[in-house]
C-alpha cells in the first residue's frame, strides 16, 4: 500500500539528493503508557516522519508486579493463584500450564474426567478471549459497536465459569493433580446452550466487521510477517500460524484430551493483519467444535487426585512444561530446590512478550494508524508482558 | 418504454396549486423598518434568540439521540438514570462541563488556544442563519446562499487547525493537520455536488432551491446525476464534519483525542457542540438541496394522497427529513471502522473527485438539453 509519489524534486535533482526539498524533521511521540491503544500500560516510543512510522521501540514494564519472584515464596499449590494475573484473558490456560509442569515434574497422575474438564474450560476461555479480541480490534480500528458485541459473548461464557469456579476474570481452577472444585451440575447443559447461541454470532461477526470494505482495506497486506521472521522473533499462537507455520501445541504435542478431539488448525498464507484476523475467527469455530465433541462425554470420576493439604514433592532439577494459550505458547520453567515446598526459581516464557517485538518490525514504514491495526492483531495482553 | 418513463415522470410531479410564498425574518424586519424601528429590532432579537435556542436545543437533543441510538445499536440501553429514559442526562453533562476546570497547557499559545473553539462554533452558527426551516422560518435568505455556506463552513477548519496548533501537543498537531488536509480536500467534492443542484435550480439562494423542487426533488428529478451528487455530498460532508468513518482528526484509538486532546471544560464543550450542530447543518443542507427541503412529498396524479401530505406543516417535513439524514449519519458512525489517512485522501482525490467532475459535466449537459424528469408539471 505504499505509494511512491514522484515529486518534481525526483525529476530535477540528480540521484542521491534529498527526497524532499522541504525542511522536514523526524520526531518522537510516546504512545502510552496512558493511551487508548495501550490496553493496559504499554509504552511505545515511536519515531515518526510526518505520518510515516520510522521506528517503534516498545518500553514494557509498567505493570511489573514481580510475579515470578513472588512465586518463589509460595507453595506449589499457592503459586497457581499468581498465574491468572499474568494473561488475564487466558487465566485457566495459565493455571493449566503451571499445573501441568508441576504434575510432569512430580509425577502426579490425573484422570480422564480432570483432563476433559480442563480441555473444555480451556477451549471456552479461548473462545472468550478471541471474542473479546475481536471486539477490541473493532474499537481500535474506530468501530465502537463490535466492542460491546464482543463483551456480550464474553459475558455468557463468564457465567458458565462463575457457576463452577466462582470467579469471572482471575480464575483459579486448575491445580496440580486436578481441579479446585468439581463442575457445576448445570455445566454441560449450560455450555451446550451457550454454544448454540455462539455459533450464529460468529457469522454475525462476519456481517458486522469482516465483510466491511474499510476493515479489509485496513488489514489486508498490512504488517506482513514472513514465516521465517515470525520464527526468528519467537512468535507463537495465531500470530505464527497466520504466517503459515502450522504450529499448534494442541496438535503437535497434544495434552489434555486434544488428541482424541477432532479439529483443524487454521493457517494463514501471507502473515498480514488480515490473516491474523481470519485465523482467530476460524479458531473460534474450531474451539466450538472441540467443546461440542467433549461436552457430552465427560467421564465420571473424582475431580482431584491429590488429597487436600497433601504436600507435593517436586524433585530437584529444572522442569519445563508448555501449553497453547489463546495467544500462543506459554512455557513454564521451574527450578526446584528439592527440599523446599516452593520453586527455587520460576520463569514464564510468555507468548505476549515475544509477539510484542513483532511490532518493531511490522510497523516500520507504515502509518500511525497501522501501528494500531498491527498491535491489535497481535492481540497483546500487557500484564503478561510485564508479569 | 416511453410509457414506463411517462409513468415514472408522473411520480413525484407535484400539484403546483399550492404556492409557497417565502418570507424570511430578515425580510419582515426590513419591511417593518420604515414604519416601526422597534418592530424590526424585535424581529431581529427574535431571530437571535431563536438561533441561541436552536443551538442549545440541538446540541442537547442530538447528543442524547446519538447516545440512545448508539446504545440500541450495541444491545444496551444508554442513559437511563437522569429523568425518564435519561432525557436529562445531557443537561447534567452540560452542567458538569460548565463547572469543570478550564486548563490551558503551560506552553500553549494561550490566545489562539482560547480563540479556536469559538472559531469552530462561529462557523457553525453562521450556517444556521441561512437554512430554510420552513417558508416562514428562515432568518435570512441571502441570494448567494450556497456560496455563503461553502465559504463559512471553511472557517471551521481554522478552529481545528488553531486548536491543534496552539495546544503544544504532538497528538493535537497531528490531528489538526489531518483535519485540515481532510476538510480542505473533501470541500472540493462537496462543492462539486452542490453545483449540480445549483445548475438545475438556476439559483444560489437556498429558499430558491427549495421552491425549485416543487415538481420533484432534485435527488430524482435531475436524471441520475442528482442521485450521484446526493451520494457524493453525503460522503464528502460526513468527512467534512469529521465523523466516522472519516473521524481521523480525532482518531480516538490513534491520537487519544486528536485536535482537542488538550481542551477541557467549556472549551471542549464548544468543539463538541460544534461537531454535533455541524451534523445537523449537513443533514439540513442535504435535505434542502436534494430532498426538497420543507416541500411535502407528492406523487403526481394522486391528489388525495397529496392533500393528506399537505396537512403536515412544511416545518415538520423539514425536521422529519433532517432527522432521517441525521440518523443515517449516526448509523455510519456506529457501524463503520475508520479509514486510514492516506486511504482517505485516495478516496477523495482518486475516486470522489473524478466522479464529481464527470457528474457535473453530465449535469451541465442535462440542463443544456432540458433533460429533467417531470418537466414542469
Amino acid at each position: 500500500m505504499t505509494v511512491n509519489v514522484k515529486t518534481l524534486n525526483d525529476i530535477i535533482a540528480p540521484p542521491g539528493a534529498a527526497a524532499s526539498a522541504l525542511a522536514t524533521e523526524e520526531y518522537f511521540v510516546n504512545m502510552g503508557p496512558q493511551h487508548p491503544i495501550a490496553h493496559g500500560s504499554l509504552r511505545l516510543v515511536v519515531r515518526l516522519d510526518g505520518e510515516t512510522v520510522r521506528e517503534v521501540i516498545p518500553v514494557p514494564g509498567f505493570v511489573h508486579r514481580g510475579i515470578e519472584k513472588m512465586a518463589e515464596h509460595l507453595s506449589w499449590r499457592q503459586l497457581i493463584h499468581l498465574t491468572d494475573r499474568t494473561d488475564y484473558l487466558s487465566a485457566l490456560m495459565n493455571n493449566w500450564a503451571v499445573a501441568r509442569t508441576i504434575e510432569q515434574a512430580a509425577g502426579l497422575a490425573t484422570n480422564d474426567r480432570i483432563e476433559t474438564v480442563r480441555t473444555i474450560v480451556a477451549e471456552l476461555q479461548r473462545l472468550q478471549s478471541h471474542a473479546l479480541w475481536w471486539g477490541v480490534l473493532g474499537m481500535d480500528l474506530g468501530a465502537f459497536t463490535p466492542f460491546l458485541y464482543g463483551f456480550r459473548e464474553r459475558e455468557v461464557i463468564s457465567e458458565i465459569f462463575e457457576d463452577t469456579i466462582g470467579a469471572r476474570l482471575t480464575m483459579n481452577y486448575i491445580q496440580p493433580g486436578g481441579l479446585m472444585y468439581d463442575i457445576h451440575p448445570d455445566f454441560a447443559q449450560k455450555t451446550k446452550r451457550v454454544l448454540a447461541y455462539l455459533k450464529p454470532k460468529i457469522d454475525e461477526y462476519g456481517t458486522l466487521l469482516s465483510g466491511n470494505v474499510i476493515l479489509q482495506e485496513r488489514l489486508r497486506n498490512i504488517g506482513v510477517l514472513p514465516a521465517a521472521r515470525a520464527i526468528a522473533l519467537g512468535c507463537t499462537g495465531p500470530v505464527l500460524r497466520a504466517s503459515g507455520v502450522p504450529c499448534d501445541l494442541r496438535k503437535v504435542e497434544p495434552y489434555g484430551v486434544y488428541a482424541s478431539a477432532e479439529f483443524d488448525v487454521p493457517v494463514g498464507s501471507k502473515g498480514d493483519c488480515w490473516d491474523r484476523y481470519c485465523v482467530r475467527i476460524e479458531e473460534m469455530r474450531q474451539s466450538i467444535r472441540i467443546v461440542e465433541q467433549l461436552i457430552d462425554h465427560i467421564p465420571e470420576g473424582p475431580h482431584t487426585t491429590v488429597k487436600f493439604g497433601a504436600r507435593i514433592k517436586v524433585p530437584e532439577g529444572i522442569h519445563y512444561g508448555q501449553i497453547e494459550t489463546a495467544r500462543g505458547i506459554l512455557g513454564v520453567t521451574i527450578v526446584a530446590g528439592g527440599k523446599a515446598d516452593a520453586p527455587y526459581r520460576l520463569h514464564f516464557r510468555s507468548p505476549n512478550f515475544n509477539n510484542l517485538w513483532a511490532v518493531t518490525e511490522l510497523a516500520r514504514g507504515w502509518r500511525i494508524a497501522d501501528i494500531i491495526a498491527i498491535q491489535s492483531t497481535l492481540d497483546l495482553v500487557v500484564p503478561d508482558i510485564d508479569r | 418504454m416511453t410509457g414506463a418513463l411517462a409513468a415514472f415522470a408522473a411520480f413525484g410531479a407535484a400539484e403546483t396549486a399550492t404556492a409557497w410564498p417565502v418570507k424570511t425574518v430578515a425580510a419582515r424586519a426590513a419591511e417593518a423598518l420604515p414604519d416601526n424601528v422597534w418592530l424590526a429590532v424585535l424581529y431581529m432579537a427574535l431571530a437571535l434568540a431563536g438561533l441561541g435556542a436552536l443551538v442549545s436545543g440541538l446540541g442537547m437533543g442530538l447528543i442524547y439521540l446519538e447516545r440512545k441510538i448508539a446504545a440500541h445499536f450495541q444491545c444496551r440501553l444508554g442513559p437511563m438514570r437522569v429523568g425518564p429514559h435519561g432525557i436529562f442526562q445531557t443537561v447534567a453533562d452540560t452542567f458538569k462541563l460548565l463547572f469543570k476546570e478550564d486548563i490551558v497547557p503551560a506552553r500553549a499559545d494561550k490566545a489562539l488556544h482560547v480563540l479556536a473553539p469559538f472559531l469552530a462554533m462561529t462557523s457553525t452558527v453562521l450556517m444556521l442563519g441561512v437554512i430554510p426551516y420552513s417558508p416562514v422560518l428562515q432568518i435570512s435568505d441571502v441570494n448567494i446562499g450556497v456560496l455563503y455556506i461553502t465559504a463559512v463552513s471553511g472557517l471551521g477548519v481554522m478552529g481545528i487547525l488553531l486548536g491543534g496548533w496552539s495546544s503544544y501537543n504532538k497528538w493535537s498537531l497531528i490531528g489538526a493537520m489531518r483535519g485540515a488536509a481532510q476538510i480542505i480536500s473533501y470541500e472540493v467534492s462537496a462543492t462539486l455536488a452542490l453545483l449540480v443542484v445549483v445548475m438545475f435550480a438556476g439559483t444560489l439562494s437556498l429558499s430558491g432551491i427549495v421552491t425549485s423542487q416543487a415538481e420533484g426533488w432534485w435527488i430524482w428529478r435531475a436524471p441520475v446525476v442528482g442521485g450521484i451528487a446526493f451520494l457524493i455530498y453525503l460522503t464528502a460532508s460526513t468527512a467534512e464534519i469529521n465523523r466516522t468513518p472519516f473521524d481521523i482528526p480525532e482518531g480516538e484509538s490513534e491520537l487519544t483525542a486528536g485536535f482537542h486532546t488538550e481542551y477541557s471544560g467549556l472549551r471542549f464543550a464548544f468543539f463538541f457542540l460544534a461537531e454535533f450542530i455541524n451534523m445537523f447543518v449537513v443533514a439540513a443542507l442535504t435535505v434542502t438541496l436534494f430532498l426538497g427541503g420543507w416541500m411535502p412529498f407528492h406523487v403526481g396524479g394522486a391528489n388525495a394522497f397529496n392533500a393528506v401530505m399537505d396537512l403536515v406543516p412544511p416545518g415538520a417535513w423539514f425536521l422529519g427529513k433532517t432527522a432521517l439524514v441525521v440518523f443515517v449519519i449516526m448509523w455510519f458512525r456506529w457501524t463503520f471502522p475508520r479509514l486510514r489517512v492516506d486511504q482517505l485522501m485516495r478516496l477523495e482525490w482518486k475516486i470522489l473527485l473524478p466522479i464529481g467532475f464527470a457528474n457535473l459535466a453530465l449535469g451541465a449537459l442535462a440542463v443544456l438539453y432540458s433533460l429533467y424528469f417531470f418537466p414542469g408539471a
